[in-house]
């Protein structure tokens, strides 16, 4: 069952499926978050997007955020969904589900997963607009990574 | 041989998203500089590397039958 937590998708993203992954009944909290497609980042339209994954080690990357967020919220049980392939204004391209026996928990933790996505899970989007296309990198385009490897987030197990 | 992945951009400017090569043992930072030189990559500057799914440094060796994946930053979500 731990696999299908944590899954990349060429398909359309279901809230509904989610939320149903992380309902549990020791539970009284479930926090969503859903990433959309945005039309307009500062002042320059997008077309539509594109979203590349290197599939099998954003799994694994996804399933320690997992690890990660059951580490420093006990008692919460988390599923991540990301889609790939090219999307249009408004799709859905990010669920995260978080379940907690208390919701400011759920709010904490949900956040902590999004920050640890956009850190270190390889997927990528290219953007497409009137005048041509981009790859993105996280987002404002400039973080380098002198260590070869991003070290954001607190990794408390190490 | 090595497998080699590239993502996003470099996939782009190399035209290919996967090169195998027989080159075993190199290091990621001589093999940067081969995809440099043979392979139209312009630069691998904040980019990252995993070798069998985990982040590595430039100074690992890559052996026969590693999977070596070059990451340009990423923007999920």
């Amino acid at each position: 069952m731990k696999q299908s937590m944590f899954e990349i998708s060429q398909e359309p993203l279901s809230v509904e499926d989610l939320v149903a992954k992380v309902t549990r009944r020791e539970c009284g909290a479930i926090a969503t978050f859903i990433g959309t497609v945005r039309e307009f980042t500062q002042g320059k339209q997008t077309l539509q997007l594109e979203y590349q994954a290197y599939e099998s080690m954003a799994i694994k990357k996804l399933q320690q955020i997992g690890q990660e967020v059951e580490e420093k919220w006990p008692g919460a049980t988390v599923a991540i969904s990301h889609r790939i392939g090219l999307l249009q204004i408004s799709d859905i391209a990010v669920i995260i589900a978080v379940s907690t026996p208390h919701r400011k928990a759920a709010y904490e933790a949900n956040a902590y997963a999004m920050e640890r996505i956009k850190e270190m899970v390889p997927i990528w989007k290219k953007e497409y607009w009137h005048d041509g296309t981009k790859w993105i990198g996280d987002q404002a385009g400039e973080t380098p990574y002198p260590l070869g490897e991003p070290h954001g987030g607190g990794e408390s197990h190490d | 041989m090595i497998k080699v992945l590239l993502f996003a951009q470099l996939q782009e400017e190399s035209g290919q998203n996967e090169i195998n090569l027989e080159l075993a043992p190199i290091t990621i930072k001589q093999l940067k500089e081969l995809l440099i030189r043979d392979y139209s990559i312009r630069t691998f500057d904040n980019v990252m590397v995993a070798v069998n799914e985990e982040f590595a440094q430039e100074e690992e060796v890559v052996k026969n039958g590693d999977i070596v994946a070059f990451i340009p930053p990423v923007s999920g979500g």
